[in-house]
């Protein structure tokens, strides 16, 4: 099922969450909206599912128009943030619900519904769990039960509202895998909204980033990771140190810091260095090391400019003994957008 | 090792005192002290000092009393009334509260305060209202007797009485749970493809079951103990529309506080059963939370 997503807009009050939004999502596609809280990321999930309507703009199924169509018409399965799942029913009620509520001849058999949630259970990995109340669960349980719930009806979209911010941090790298092996195995076009862009660029085909109802960029992880087209997508995508200083001939400099600016025009501009593009370079700028701290196979190494400005940067855990007092840095790479 | 043994001191805290510590939250003594002793002289004695009045009386003397003719009308008339009471409130108090959890409407604060008024009113206050609006002349009274409905000085009268002094407990049992019923149930309903009706009817009807038969259970104990806005109402007569509360006056102004207590301890086994069962049933109904 491809999803296109044509200039939606949609106010709450005068407060605009998505201004003029356009988005294609392909077949089968996993994909993450990427945005700080406010972002209007949540807005535009539920308006493809069908659970808000635009003010403005069209949505389209497979280049059908359904804008405005139920989202029990749009056959979506969505996974709620806190779950929601019916807490007096049973795990395999809950599963069977979506096929238990067809009438006439689309409802399967009684056999046929059971068959179909104990093959969800197996996919989920939660066999024999089938019986229990949603309460006599784990939280990393029960996403499992509302992500087969949302399967069982066999959707044309599988949309998640951040599916692991509930979760602790063992248990959400591991439904991570599992959420990437379903998509997998069933080839549902999948789009999951998070703030989190470690787990967005984890686990997503493309990320869309959002930010004040706008889309920013749209790429892959690695595309939206070492080519940012704006600094939001530079600043919120990865670490990376901000410097506000000026262009001039093709070199932007803030302080005492002096970076490469290829193809930027003269005057005010801000930079962005990842933490890891700081090396070590007699002609570099000095900064003084306060703290080297090591984290596995990686150090990351706080310093400070002669004009005060604080630098992280990210070595190999060998190089770490290099930096003490002042060493002399530059930077094998910079982002640098006219501001 | 020895030395180290030696080197910790035993000082009095290192006793273990005669009752062990249960929880570090303070004043459990106190509190269930406080209410050991408060339950026992208020609800306790006196229902045990009822048991004891009514073994004044021979075995045939206490069916004699307690399970006379005109007594068992009245429990009939008692308990009936009640329950009828108390399932109509049930209908109509989550009705309101689903008004008042799910819309906002002009005068909301006011239709808020309006639920809680049979809580504070007094009940002869109600019973004399009540007697007025619905006797074959009064307001609403004038306009049932053509259609030939009698609403007061019967059963009927008995029951309105009941329906309003118990309406408030539905409705404020239901309200909080009805509020915090998230939306995302209802939604995650809607995607999975059920309609409005299915979605009220398996998902948010089924989750406010507890807290309705606790609703139930109040309303109910309330109406079979009511006494004050029902007798203005009842019209009293033996038999018809005389209710247990009333029979029990009537013993006691006879002197026959025996008698009295018999038919006291037949309300009271009847209630404490009733509200056994009730429990049991909500005990089963809470069985997922």
């Amino acid at each position: 099922m491809t999803i296109s997503i044509r200039s939606v807009e949609k106010k709450f009050g005068r407060y605009p969450a998505l201004n003029k939004i356009g988005l294609e999502i392909a077949d089968g596609e996993l994909l993450a909206l990427l945005g700080p809280s406010g972002s209007g990321k949540t807005t535009l999930l539920r308006v493809i599912a069908g659970l808000e309507f635009p003010d403005a703009g069209q949505v389209l199924f497979h280049d059908q128009d359904v804008t405005f169509a139920s989202a029990a018409a749009r056959r979506v399965g969505f996974v709620f943030q806190q779950y929601a799942l019916f807490k007096h029913m049973t795990v395999a009620k809950n599963i069977a619900f979506g096929l238990d509520v067809r009438k006439g001849k689309d409802k399967p058999s009684r056999a046929e519904i059971t068959r179909r949630v104990d093959e969800l259970l197996r996919l989920v990995e939660l066999e024999g769990l089938g019986g229990r109340y949603p309460s006599q669960l784990s939280g990393g349980q029960r996403q499992r039960v509302a992500l087969s719930r949302a399967l069982a009806v066999q959707p044309s979209v599988l949309l998640l509202d951040e599916p692991f911010g509930a979760l602790d941090a063992t248990v959400r790298k591991s439904l991570r895998r599992e959420l990437r092996r379903v998509h997998d195995a069933t080839g549902v076009t999948t789009i999951f909204v998070t703030h989190d862009q470690e787990e967005a660029l984890d686990l997503a085909d493309r990320v869309a980033i959002l930010n004040q109802g706008v889309i920013e960029q749209v790429g892959t992880p690695a595309q939206v990771h070492d080519q940012p087209i704006s600094p939001f997508v530079c600043g919120f995508v990865g670490e990376a140190n901000r410097f506000e200083g000026g262009v001039l001939n093709g070199r932007f400099t803030a302080g005492s810091v002096v970076l490469p600016a290829a193809r930027v025009a003269d005057g005010k501009a801000v930079a962005f260095v990842r933490p890891h593009d700081l090396v070590l370079d007699a002609d570099g700028f000095a900064v003084q090391v306060n703290r080297v701290h090591v984290q596995g196979a990686l150090a990351t190494v706080d310093g400070v400019t002669l004009t005060g400005q604080r630098i992280e940067v990210t070595v190999s855990r060998d190089q770490a003994d290099q930096f003490t007092g002042a060493v002399k840095l530059s930077a094998r790479r910079a982002h640098v957008f006219p501001g | 090792m020895t030395a180290e043994a030696a080197a910790i001191r035993t000082g009095p805290a290192a006793r273990r005192p005669l009752f062990r510590r249960r929880s570090a939250i303070p004043g459990f003594t106190l509190t269930l002290g406080v209410t050991l002793t408060v339950l026992s002289l208020i609800v306790l004695i006196p229902l045990s000092a009822v048991a004891l009045k009514a073994a004044e009386l021979s075995p045939e003397q206490f069916v004699a009393a307690a399970f006379s003719e005109r007594a068992l009308a009245a429990y009939r008339l008692t308990f009936g009334a009640a329950f009828v009471a108390a399932a109509i409130n049930g209908v109509f108090g989550v009705l309101t509260a689903w008004a008042l959890v799910r819309y906002d409407f002009p005068g909301k604060t006011l239709v808020n305060a309006l639920v809680d008024l049979p809580f504070a009113l007094p009940t002869a206050v109600a019973g004399i209202a009540l007697a007025t609006l619905y006797s074959p002349n009064g307001w609403i009274g004038a306009y049932l007797t053509p259609l030939g409905i009698k609403a007061a000085y019967n059963p009927i009268g008995v029951t309105i009485a009941l329906i309003f002094i118990g309406l408030p407990f539905v409705v404020r049992t239901i309200e909080p749970v009805l509020r915090d019923l998230s939306n995302d149930v209802e939604e995650a309903a809607a995607s999975l493809g059920a309609g409005r009706l299915s979605t009220i009817a398996r998902i948010v009807l089924p989750a406010l079951g507890p807290s309705w038969l606790t609703g139930f259970a109040l309303a109910f104990a309330r109406g079979v103990g009511e006494y004050g806005s029902v007798i203005f109402i009842a019209g009293n007569m033996p038999y018809k529309s005389e209710i247990a509360p009333l029979l029990i006056i009537i013993q006691l102004e006879q002197f026959e506080y025996a008698n009295a207590a018999a038919i006291a301890l037949v309300m009271l086994g009847v209630s404490f059963l009733m509200l056994l069962v009730i429990n049991a049933v909500q005990a089963w109904a809470r069985r997922f939370s």
